[in-house]
């Protein structure tokens, strides 16, 4: 569609804010670490499994080093001198460590310690990078969907049903498949292992079901001739871990939001956005499309009244994302089509908003959510309401796209309601297929000016988050009208202030140039 | 479930009604598709079978088993992996006599948000504390936003919005403990509790662990206790020991009416 007509310098002052509030929240945080960025960390170096009690041996390792007093010097360091000491894996270190027959003291070669736990992380960011290269190969042989990208919810709590459930969406369309995790799981400060068939409202997020369901989908997408996506939850209190767990089992997208875990899951402030930084420096390096949250505002605050604050939180999302190494293609930023259905001209409102965010990311790939708030049991009319949905996503050109379930108030959804859903959108993204190219916005008119006016919202929402900091705007309730306070909230005791001498061999090499482009 | 329901084709006054003389007048229903009494329902389903011949037979005799008469599948269609897809229409074989269908509700007058201030100003001379959250696993705020959060939902405004009630929403995932030692901490008149998430009955157990924390601490009589969610009915809540149970379509003005006149019963003496 032609597009609307934009204040360009507007554009550019509200990225320019946005881009302050992420460097100076990202310059504050650089000081610290988090047990969880150690425990990815240890994963990446190969550490796995459970001890007798179900504890996962980077939970062990990272206890150890906390009571030890050495976790502020970073854990790759330690652990490799022990590697190099005894000639042993880091699994091995780990495994005498839980048997209580090896402690973990200062190496005594610091230096040929970091060069051991830097070959370490090489051989993982290789092996990354292999399965990032499988993936463009898969792209590459099988080829893949249009965009829209229709992205299908899997949530059974049994992995092995959410395989058949998967199988089933793909067959019938699905170019994504997400399994949702089990309600709760974002506040376990540590991540299950193995498979697993017990969830509540979703499956646990394991490396283990991350495997299985990568193997169904490929095998699948052989079948359909089509490569189909892998979406799981990279929030929570174990971002980074999640992230290292993707990145090896070779995910494609991760929910991975800077503030949702603060304003949505009451976790501590600093404990996200240092979570945050590392957890998307993973993703990146792994070719993984992120997932923003900014759907969920509206989910709390009004969708109309509170557009900006949508618009206001991807330009900050988009910035902590080029802080982490990520290219706008992997940026999957998140709206939603969430104003009341009862509200006038609200189609065209949905229309601006969506082709707002369009405008201002033209090369992210933009997520954009069906309604939920104003679902209810009237499944005929929540179909119609998807389908409107549908006509907004296909005219405004999103990448990918939330099916709405006319079930949504209800329950997780039944197969038929998938089924029913995929043939909702493949109807709407057929018959106007290129529409979008066929038809301009009036000039002046309602929608273009509906645009302009959230736009000059979300700079001055910026301006200001920019003057009080990022820490003082969540304070205040800006985002979502829930307030959170910097001391408030789970997992601060997990945050720990760096050592001078603090090592992780990760950054320098995920990162690479980025990195120095970033701090530059 | 009591209700009485009975196929067509038995007499409308069996004999053994006559032993009530009380009772009131039958009222008996049944659906309505476009002609009085013609039963027609609509129900859509999947097999976990290929579509064939077979399953279509299969689909139409399950509706019979269902109760419905001349059952005729209107659509029939493969999802794939193995599973078929039907839209049936049938006239139902059952019928439903109203006149001895009771249902419980809480027992009160629902104001506007106005008298409802001037009567917690009036009868209790201070704010109404209310307090609310998600329990246990539940992670979704959008019920317990709805009552709680100034905004409301729908044009009905919702708690925080009352002069003269003090409402405190601690959001999503808050354990049990921590919403019981943050009642005691703000003397709460009004403990509101929310479910959505309703998968393997969990909320059920959240629940109970809830109640069965107050009822522990001493404090069950103390407070009033409130569950909402879209699962939950007021029977089910009374079950559970709640006070009320407020499902889909409620707002806070009902929340709030239950609220000060449950407190009204509770101190008339």
């Amino acid at each position: 569609m032609a597009p609307l007509q934009l204040d360009a310098g507007r554009i550019a002052r509200a990225r320019d804010s946005a881009r302050r509030i992420a460097r100076q929240v990202f310059d504050e945080m650089n000081a610290f670490t988090t047990t969880t960025v150690e425990r990815a960390t240890l994963r990446l170096m190969g550490i796995d499994g459970i001890d007798e009690h179900q504890v996962p041996l980077p939970n062990r390792v990272v206890s150890h080093l906390h009571e030890r007093g050495l976790l502020a010097h970073g854990a790759a360091a330690l652990v490799a001198g022990a590697m190099a000491q005894h000639g042993l894996s880091a699994q091995q270190v780990a495994e005498r460590i839980c048997a209580g027959t090896l402690a973990l003291e200062r190496p005594r070669d610091e230096r040929a310690a970091r060069r051991q736990a830097d070959a370490v992380a090489q051989a993982m960011c290789e092996r990354i990078t292999a399965r990032r290269a499988e993936r463009d190969a898969q792209l590459a042989t099988l080829g893949q969907g249009p965009t829209p990208w229709l992205y299908l919810i899997v949530a059974t709590g049994n992995i092995h049903e959410d395989v058949k459930q998967a199988r089933a969406a793909a067959q019938q369309g699905a170019d994504i498949i997400a399994v949702i995790r089990s309600t709760g799981q974002s506040l376990l400060d540590y991540v299950p292992y193995g498979a697993t068939t017990e969830g509540f409202g979703g499956t646990y997020a394991t490396q283990e079901n991350f495997r299985l369901m990568r193997a169904a989908l490929d095998e699948v997408g052989r079948q359909v001739k089509r490569y189909i996506r892998l979406t799981n939850y990279c929030s929570g209190l174990c971002m980074p871990e999640i992230a290292a767990m993707g990145a090896m089992e070779r995910l494609d997208m991760m929910l991975n939001d800077s503030m949702y875990g603060i304003i949505f899951r009451d976790i501590n402030m600093k404990r996200t956005f240092i979570d945050q930084f590392f957890s998307r420096m993973i993703n990146g390096h792994a070719g993984i499309i992120i997932n923003t949250g900014e759907d969920n505002y509206l989910t709390t605050a009004d969708a109309y009244e509170a557009a900006h604050t949508v618009l206001a939180s991807q330009l900050i999302n988009e910035q902590f994302a080029y802080l982490s190494g990520l290219t706008p293609e992997l940026m999957g930023l998140g709206h939603a089509f969430e104003i009341h259905p009862g509200m006038d001209n609200g189609f065209l409102w949905e229309l601006a908003h969506a082709q707002l965010a369009r405008q201002v990311f033209p090369e992210a790939t933009l997520k954009y959510m069906p309604p939920t708030k104003h679902m209810t049991g009237n499944i005929f009319k929540g179909h119609v309401q998807d389908a409107l949905f549908n006509v907004v996503s296909t005219l405004t050109q999103q990448n990918i796209h939330l099916l709405g379930m006319m079930t949504e108030a209800i329950h997780t959804p039944f197969i038929q309601d998938r089924f029913l859903s995929i043939q909702n959108a493949r109807y709407v993204f057929g018959t106007m297929r290129e529409l979008h190219g066929e038809i301009e916005f009036k000039a002046g008119g309602q929608i273009e000016q509906r645009a302009q006016q959230v736009l000059a919202q979300a700079e001055s929402m910026l301006a200001e988050v920019q003057r009080i900091g990022l820490e003082a705007a969540i304070g205040r309730g800006m985002f979502a009208e829930i307030s959170r306070s910097a001391t408030g909230g789970k997992g601060l005791d997990g945050v720990v202030a760096k050592a001078d001498d603090y090592f992780n061999p990760f950054p320098a090499r995920m990162l690479g140039g980025q990195a120095e482009r970033a701090a530059a | 479930m009591n209700l009485t329901v009975q196929p067509a084709d038995l007499p409308a006054n069996s004999p053994h009604e006559g032993d009530h003389p009380a009772a009131p007048a039958p009222r008996w229903v049944k659906p309505y598709g476009d002609t009085l009494d013609d039963g027609r329902v609509q129900l859509s389903f999947t097999l976990p079978v290929a579509l064939d011949d077979v399953a279509k037979e299969g689909a139409r005799r399950l509706a019979l088993a269902m109760g419905l008469e001349e059952p005729s599948v209107a659509h029939a269609e493969d999802i794939g992996q193995g599973f078929s897809f039907f839209v049936v229409y049938g006239q139902c074989a059952h019928r439903i006599d109203l006149s001895t269908v009771q249902v419980a509700r809480p027992e009160f007058e629902v104001l506007p948000k106005e008298r409802i201030d001037a009567l917690i100003a009036e009868r209790m001379g201070r704010k109404l504390v209310v307090i609310g959250a998600c329990i246990e696993t539940d992670a979704h705020t959008v019920g317990i936003d709805a009552i709680m959060n100034m905004k409301g939902y729908n044009g009905h405004k919702g708690l925080e919005s009352y002069h003269q009630i003090r409402a405190i929403n601690l959001g999503a995932q808050v354990d049990s403990e921590v919403l019981v030692a943050r009642a005691i901490e703000e003397h709460a008149d009004v403990i509101l509790v929310s479910q959505v998430v309703t998968q393997k009955n969990i909320h059920l157990d959240n629940l109970t662990r809830l109640a069965d924390i107050l009822e522990a601490e001493g404090l069950r009589d103390k407070v009033i206790l409130v569950v909402g969610g879209p699962r939950i009915s007021h029977e089910l809540a009374k079950e559970l020991g709640y006070d009320a149970g407020f499902g889909p379509g409620s707002y806070a003005e009902d929340v709030a009416s239950f609220a000060i006149h449950e407190w009204m019963q509770r101190h008339a003496a």
